[in-house]
């Protein structure tokens, strides 16, 4: 009898729960359906970016360790040219480059974390190859290139190596789990050169085997060579060799199942491009955006700040969104400058990161 | 007889309630996996495993297995696998005999001795364990000197470069030379190789000795005064009266101890030793099978543990008292 009893109840339980579920199902349903109208991207359907609007805030994975491309500053803030294309993509798309919420990846993390949707975006100097951008890989969808990048080797000028050839059967400090352990590999057996490869899993632990000499080079991309040297007691003691390993384009990275969501962030960093082009800067944005409301003569301008045309609806952001990124964190040229380039330690030459004018790769089609 | 009805027969009712039991997990786990290869294929990512015999087009240090970069991925990963197993047999036995030690210290009659056993125990398992693998390589390791300043012992040579002992080489027994500024021994070890088992076995150690100190505390203290009134001395005591006792207590406790020593040693990308889950982060990362490398993984440390749990299972039948 007593079974029964508690049969009974148990059997109660159940049947309270099924009856709430049943009351709560429509009031879910009502719940999906207002977020899909409250959309403001009228006809653009990203289930991205309504996650993000209903978030309020753009989840950003980034590396968060080199200095110049992502790190925390003394006061708790994040900074560096990877942090600014996340706060770019966040004016953009909720008007403030303040709503992010940065979060730290590890090489291997990142792109299990963008295919999850635990990141929106990932703008931690991802360098594009096909077997990630492929379907049959990891599967992402990648924006324009911000920043191309090639591996380089560094040895302390003491060692006395000024070529790879000199770097044979010694051992080097790498990153595990990037596309620098292949162009370092690959780079040394075209020259019939092997090597004793000791991996790390963090920039610090790498660089820090480096500096206590464990390691007579330490191999990533140039520009985090270049970077993580402004931290060393002397930094002039320490030589990157002149040679390049491998074409390493960085670019941020969407998940690949939301074409719209990554049509956005890609037009966001064209803006950054078409800004630096047509002279539009964070101090003259504003100027600049008053002079073409009054001159409609000014139609590429105008179409570009939203003033005629529908280009910002259309990709489901706002028609002003190129004001909103320029006043946050300005054009290509001055992030490029602030984080890595004359006005930071790291001072990074311009190079093939200049406009397509100016005899660099940085082009963005029109804005039409 | 027959007034018991079957839903309250005790022969009936406990294989019905396993029945069920098994019935829900199988259940749950198709449910699981039925769902898993769903997304997959409507990520396109159905799982395949060709990968396995493409070429690596990475390095690797010091494997027992010969390896290089145009060698499969499938070998790389047994590669590694043998460099983890080499670690946790190495580091199993150490931490054994340290634990041992030190246990049996816990009962000295010397104050200092069991006042530093007590110390030990209590510094090192209460601090993570990532953090002092980083410890012994970044501040221990790395810090030593290299070439004629490197710290020579009798049959030993620890360097920066690398630690260096005495072996038969040859026919004859060598200790390390230093040849043109840098040491050679007939057997050689990596730093980080040095670095990843002074961490576990001292880490494991001190949870061993906590076992064995348990194991011989729970030998009845008349056993010991009965063990003095025959006549036999510490040593005999422990030999024969106390420690056949108490490995009854010891070895499940130790069982536990010993697959945590193989699980934590996949942290050895910490102090940059190359084992199965280095190895998997970098064919994860070129290959993009993310749930495939990750299905080895798990198979490989699964392996490795009902392995380990099996053996003792084994000694712990020995072990036991056969009461008659």
């Amino acid at each position: 009898m007593r079974f029964a009893g508690k049969l009974r109840r148990q059997g109660w339980v159940r049947v309270s729960l099924l009856r709430r579920l049943k009351t709560a199902a429509p009031l879910a349903l009502l719940l999906a359906a207002c977020g899909c109208a409250s959309d403001s991207g009228g006809g653009v359907s990203s289930v991205r970016m309504a996650a993000i609007r209903s978030h309020g805030q753009l989840i950003c994975g980034v590396d968060g360790q080199v200095s110049g491309f992502s790190s925390v500053a003394a006061n708790g803030r994040y900074q560096g040219f990877d942090v600014e294309v996340c706060r770019a993509v966040a004016a953009a798309l909720l008007g403030s480059g303040e709503k992010v919420e940065f979060r730290n990846v590890t090489a291997t993390q990142r792109f299990p974390a963008v295919a999850s949707g635990e990141i929106d975006l990932l703008s931690r100097n991802s360098t594009v190859t096909l077997g990630r951008d492929a379907p049959g890989g990891n599967a992402m969808s990648f924006a324009p290139v911000v920043f191309h990048d090639g591996v380089g080797v560094m040895v302390p000028l003491a060692s006395g190596i000024t070529s790879l050839a000199g770097l044979g059967g010694k051992p080097i400090c790498l990153l595990s789990g990037a596309t620098t352990e292949q162009a370092l590999t690959d780079g040394l057996r075209r020259i019939n050169r092997r090597y004793v490869p000791l991996k790390f899993s963090t920039i610090d632990e790498m660089f820090g085997a480096y500096q206590q000499g464990r390691c007579v080079a330490v191999s990533i991309d140039r520009s985090a060579l270049a970077a993580q040297r402004t931290t060393f007691a002397v930094p002039a003691a320490h030589q990157i060799l002149p040679a390049v390993l491998s074409k390493e384009p960085l670019a941020p990275a969407t998940i690949e199942s939301d074409p719209a969501w990554a049509d956005a962030v890609r037009w966001i960093v064209y803006a950054l491009f078409e800004a630096e082009e047509q002279g539009i800067t964070q101090a003259n944005v504003a100027a600049k955006l008053a002079e073409a409301k009054a001159n409609p003569k000014l139609a590429e301008r105008r179409r570009f700040l939203g003033v005629e045309g529908n280009l910002g609806s259309q990709l489901g952001l706002g028609d002003d969104f190129v004001v909103k990124v320029i006043s946050a964190v300005g054009n290509y040229g001055e992030i490029y400058r602030r984080n890595v380039g004359e006005a930071s330690p790291l001072n990074i030459a311009r190079g093939p990161n200049r406009l397509w004018k100016e005899g660099g790769l940085l082009f963005a089609p029109p804005f039409r | 007889m027959n007034g018991t009805p079957w839903w309250r027969d005790r022969r009936v009712l406990p294989w019905l309630l396993q029945a069920a039991v098994g019935l829900a997990v199988l259940v749950l786990v198709a449910l699981l996996m039925t769902n898993l290869v769903r997304n997959l294929s409507a990520a396109g990512l159905l799982l395949s495993w060709r990968w396995l015999g493409q070429p690596a087009g990475f390095d690797l240090s010091e494997t027992l297995l010969p390896f290089d970069a145009s060698m499969p991925y499938g070998r790389a990963l047994l590669a590694g696998l043998l460099n983890t197993l080499r670690v946790i047999v190495i580091a199993l036995l150490g931490s054994s005999l340290l634990g041992a030690l030190v246990g049996m210290a816990a009962f000295s009659r010397n104050g200092l001795l069991r006042g530093l056993a007590r110390v030990y125990v209590e510094v090192v398992r209460n601090v993570p364990l990532l953090l002092q693998l980083l410890f012994w390589y970044f501040l221990v390791f790395l810090a030593l000197p290299d070439g004629r300043a490197a710290l020579q012992l009798p049959g030993l040579v620890l360097a920066k470069s690398g630690l260096y002992l005495a072996g038969f080489a040859g026919g004859s027994w060598q200790g390390p030379q230093l040849l043109n500024g840098s040491w050679q021994a007939p057997l050689q070890l990596s730093v980080e190789f040095g670095a990843l088992l002074t961490g576990l076995i001292t880490y494991i150690g001190a949870f061993i000795a906590e076992v064995v100190r348990g194991g011989i505390a729970s030998v009845p203290r008349g056993q010991w005064e009965a063990a003095g009134s025959l006549g036999l001395h510490g040593v005999a005591t422990l030999r024969h009266i106390v420690v056949p006792q108490a490995l009854r207590v010891i070895v499940p406790g130790l069982t536990n101890q010993y697959i945590s020593l193989a699980k934590a040693s996949s942290l050895a990308l910490a102090c940059g030793f190359t084992d199965l889950y280095s190895v998997a982060e970098t064919t994860l990362n070129q290959t993009g099978r993310a749930v495939e490398v990750v299905l080895v993984l798990l198979a490989a440390y699964l392996a490795i543990d009902l392995l380990i749990s099996a053996a003792m299972n084994g000694l712990n039948r020995l072990v036991q008292v056969r009461e008659r």
